[in-house]
C-alpha cells in the first residue's frame, strides 16, 4: 500500500526565550508626537517578560512550528464530532475585503449597510435550513449557543409564572449540555439511552414533569446515530409544558434532510465553525448561532437586526429579551464565511450531508470485520468502533490513533463518547474524496493486522513525525505555563 | 494497557461498591477511595477534586472528581456520614491514586450515619464476582 506519511528535512525550533537576544527589535516605533505625561506610580513596575527577536526570527519559528502541525490543509483529518471539513479558501477571501475587514463595530447602521444585510440574510439562510422561525448570530461557540438556549428557555417559563429546576440530558449528547444547564441554575437529570443507542420514548416519560424545564437532545447523538423517537419525545416534553433544545453541532449529517423545526425542536444551535466550514481548532474562533421557534422569538438576545423599509437596523428596544450575551455582534468574520460558504453551495448543502453520511458508512462497513462495532446499523455523519478486537494483544484505542499519525492521517476522537468503552470516534466529512478514505481504510487494516503479529509497533508509535507519543499525563499534572522556567 | 482481572489488586479489609468505590473502618471512621479497578481504567490520573470538611453528604452523592487524560469521572458516597478529613496531598500528588489505591490514594475520611450502610457493601469476592460480569 501507498503510505501517504513520509519523512522529510523538518527543523529543530528552540522556544523564543531561548532565541531571544537582549536588543532585538523586529520594528522601528515612530517617535511619539505627543507630550509624554507621568505615571502613577500604582501603574509602575517590572512588564513582562518578552523575548527579544527579529522579524526573520519570529517568521522562521512559526513557519517551523507549523511544519510539525497537521491540518486539514495538509490531510484527511477524521476527528469525531469536530466536523473537520475542508475550508474553502473563497470564504477567506470574501471575509478578507476591505469593506467587510476593515468594519468598525461602533460605525452607525447607517454606514454599515452591508454588514448588516449579511447578518440579516444569514440569519434567514439559517431558519431555511432549519425550519426554524428566527436566529441570533450573537453566541461565539457551541456551549455559548447551548447556554443562551438555556437562557431563552428559563425565560420563557418565567415569561409564564413558572420556575422549573430541572433539565432532561441524555448520555449521548455533548459534554458540554450538562455544563451549560448548571450554569443556569438547571439541575442535569442523565437520560440513559436504549440498547439500541437512541432514546426510548419511555423512558423520557417517566422522567419529564412539570418541573422539569425540558431536554437537551444532541440528533444525531455522539454515537452517530439518528434519534428516530424525536417527534414523540418532543411530544411528551410539550405535554408537560417543558422544551427541546437540538444541540446541532452534528448538523453536517442532516443539513437540507431534516427539518429541525418539523419534529418538535423549540431551539438549536448550529455550529458555523463546523458544518459551515469555517476554520477552527487550536481554539477558535467559532460561532454557534441559536435558531427558534416563533414563541421564544421575543426572548432572543438584543440587537436583533431588523428591516425598516429599505433600511437595515440594530432594534434594541426587545423588553422580554434576554439581553446581550457577547460584546457587539458575535464573531463576526466568522459569519462573513459561513454567509460565504452557504451562497457558493447552495442547493448542494443537501449533497454536502449526503456525501458525509455516505463516507462514515462506507468506512463503517470496510472496517467493522476488524474493529468492534458496538451498535451496527446505519450511522449518520460519523462512525464509533471500539478496541475490544485488539484487547487480546494489550493493544489500546490510543496506541492504534498513535499508529495513525505514522500512516499520514488525523487521529480519530478516543475515549469519547463515554458510553462507549476504548470508543474510537471517525468522521471523515463530505469533503474527503473516495480514494482518500481507502487509504484510510487500508491504514487501518493495516495497523489492526500489526496489532496482532507486531504490537510493539503500535505501542511506539508514532515514530514518523517529529514529536513522538507525548507525556499527556505529567502535562496535566505539572503544566508549564510560561516560556522561560 | 488494561490489566486482566486476575492482575488486580483487591483487598481483603476494605469493602466494595458497583462504583468502584472502597471504603475502610478506621476505628470509628471510614476512610473512602477507589478501587485498583477503577483507577486501572481511568488511566493516568492528573486531579482530584475533594468536598470540604465538615460536609455532610448521603450515600450515593456526589462528593467529588476525578480527572484522567481520558474523562472526567462523578465520585459517590459509598456510605453517608460527615466528612472529617479530605487526603490533601492528592492536590499536588495525584498519581498516588494510580500507583496505591488503597493507602495513598485514599480521598476522604468520614464520621458514618449509618454503620449499617457500610455493612451491606460488598467484600472482595463479591465485588470479584461483579468484575467478572461486565
Amino acid at each position: 500500500m501507498k503510505v501517504a506519511g513520509t519523512t522529510g528535512l523538518i527543523m529543530n525550533e528552540p522556544l523564543l526565550w531561548e532565541k531571544s537576544k537582549k536588543g532585538r527589535c523586529g520594528i522601528s516605533i515612530p517617535e511619539s508626537d505627543v507630550p509624554s505625561a507621568p505615571l502613577d506610580a500604582e501603574f509602575e513596575g517590572e512588564g513582562p517578560d518578552f523575548p527579544d527577536l527579529s522579524e526573520v526570527d519570529v517568521v522562521r519559528h512559526f513557519t517551523r512550528l507549523s511544519q510539525w502541525n497537521f491540518g486539514v490543509d495538509t490531510g484527511m483529518y477524521p476527528l469525531g464530532s469536530c466536523t473537520m471539513k475542508y475550508n474553502p479558501k473563497i470564504n477567506e477571501k470574501i471575509a478578507a475585503m476591505p469593506g467587510f475587514a476593515g468594519a468598525h463595530p461602533m460605525l452607525p447602521p447607517e454606514l454599515s449597510q452591508g454588514t448588516l444585510q449579511l447578518m440579516y440574510e444569514l440569519e434567514g439562510f439559517l431558519n431555511e435550513i432549519t425550519g426554524m422561525d428566527a436566529t441570533t448570530l450573537q453566541p461565539a461557540a457551541g456551549a455559548h449557543g447551548e447556554l443562551t438556549a438555556m437562557l431563552l428557555f428559563y425565560a420563557y417559563h418565567k415569561s409564564k409564572g413558572e420556575k422549573r429546576s430541572k433539565i432532561l440530558i441524555p448520555d449521548t449528547a455533548h459534554g458540554t449540555n450538562p455544563a451549560s444547564a448548571t450554569l443556569c441554575g438547571y439541575e442535569s437529570i442523565p437520560l440513559e439511552s436504549g440498547e439500541d443507542g437512541i432514546l426510548t420514548v419511555e423512558r423520557v416519560a417517566e422522567l419529564m414533569d412539570e418541573d422539569t424545564a425540558g431536554i437537551m437532545v444532541t440528533n444525531p447523538n455522539t454515537l452517530g446515530l439518528f434519534e428516530e423517537n424525536i417527534k414523540k419525545i418532543a411530544e411528551i416534553v410539550h405535554d408537560k409544558g417543558g422544551l427541546v433544545y437540538c444541540d446541532g453541532a452534528n448538523m453536517n449529517a442532516v443539513m437540507g434532510v431534516v427539518k429541525m423545526g418539523a419534529i418538535g425542536i423549540d431551539a438549536i444551535h448550529l455550529n458555523l465553525h463546523k458544518t459551515f466550514s469555517t476554520p477552527h481548532g487550536g481554539g477558535g474562533p467559532g460561532s454557534g448561532p441559536v435558531c427558534v421557534k416563533k414563541h421564544l422569538e421575543p426572548f432572543l438576545p438584543v440587537p436583533r437586526v431588523t428591516k425598516d423599509g429599505d433600511r437595515y437596523v440594530f432594534q434594541y428596544d426587545r423588553p422580554d429579551s434576554i439581553g446581550k450575551i457577547h460584546a457587539f455582534y458575535g464573531n463576526y468574520g466568522i459569519q462573513i464565511r459561513a454567509y460565504s460558504y452557504i451562497l457558493t453551495m447552495g442547493q448542494d448543502l443537501k449533497r454536502a450531508s449526503q456525501y458525509a453520511v455516505l463516507s462514515a458508512n462506507y468506512i463503517k462497513e470496510k472496517l467493522k470485520d476488524v474493529l468492534h462495532l458496538p451498535y451496527d446499523r446505519p450511522c449518520m455523519h460519523e462512525c464509533v468502533f471500539t478496541d475490544k478486537n485488539q484487547e487480546p494483544y494489550k493493544i489500546t484505542t490510543l496506541d492504534m490513533a498513535k499508529r495513525l499519525i505514522d500512516y499520514g492521517f488525523h487521529p480519530p476522537t478516543i475515549y469519547f463518547p463515554l458510553v462507549v468503552h476504548g470508543s474510537i470516534m471517525i468522521e471523515p466529512t463530505d469533503t474527503e474524496p473516495k480514494e482518500n478514505l481507502d487509504q484510510f481504510i487500508e491504514a487501518f487494516r493495516s495497523i489492526a493486522r500489526e496489532a496482532a503479529e507486531n504490537p510493539d509497533l503500535l505501542r511506539e508509535a508514532p515514530t514518523v513525525p517529529k514529536v513522538r507519543r507525548l507525556d499527556e499525563a505529567t502535562a496535566a499534572r505539572k503544566p508549564v505555563l510560561c516560556g522561560v522556567n | 494497557m488494561a490489566k486482566e482481572i486476575s492482575e488486580l489488586t483487591l483487598q481483603d479489609d476494605v469493602r466494595y461498591t458497583e462504583d468502584h468505590e472502597w471504603a475502610r473502618k478506621e476505628g470509628g471512621a471510614v476512610k473512602i477511595g477507589i478501587s485498583d479497578y477503577a483507577q486501572d481504567q481511568l488511566g493516568d490520573i492528573v486531579f482530584v477534586e475533594l468536598p470540604e470538611v465538615d460536609s455532610e453528604l448521603e450515600k450515593g452523592d456526589e462528593f467529588g472528581t476525578v480527572e484522567s487524560t481520558k474523562a472526567v469521572s462523578e465520585l459517590y458516597m459509598p456510605l453517608g456520614g460527615k466528612v472529617v478529613a479530605v487526603n490533601e496531598a492528592l492536590a499536588d500528588d495525584p498519581e498516588q491514586v494510580n500507583k496505591d489505591p488503597y493507602s495513598g490514594g485514599w480521598m476522604v475520611e468520614i464520621e458514618p450515619s449509618d454503620p449499617a450502610e457500610f455493612d451491606a457493601m460488598m467484600d472482595k469476592d463479591a465485588y470479584l464476582e461483579m468484575l467478572k460480569g461486565l
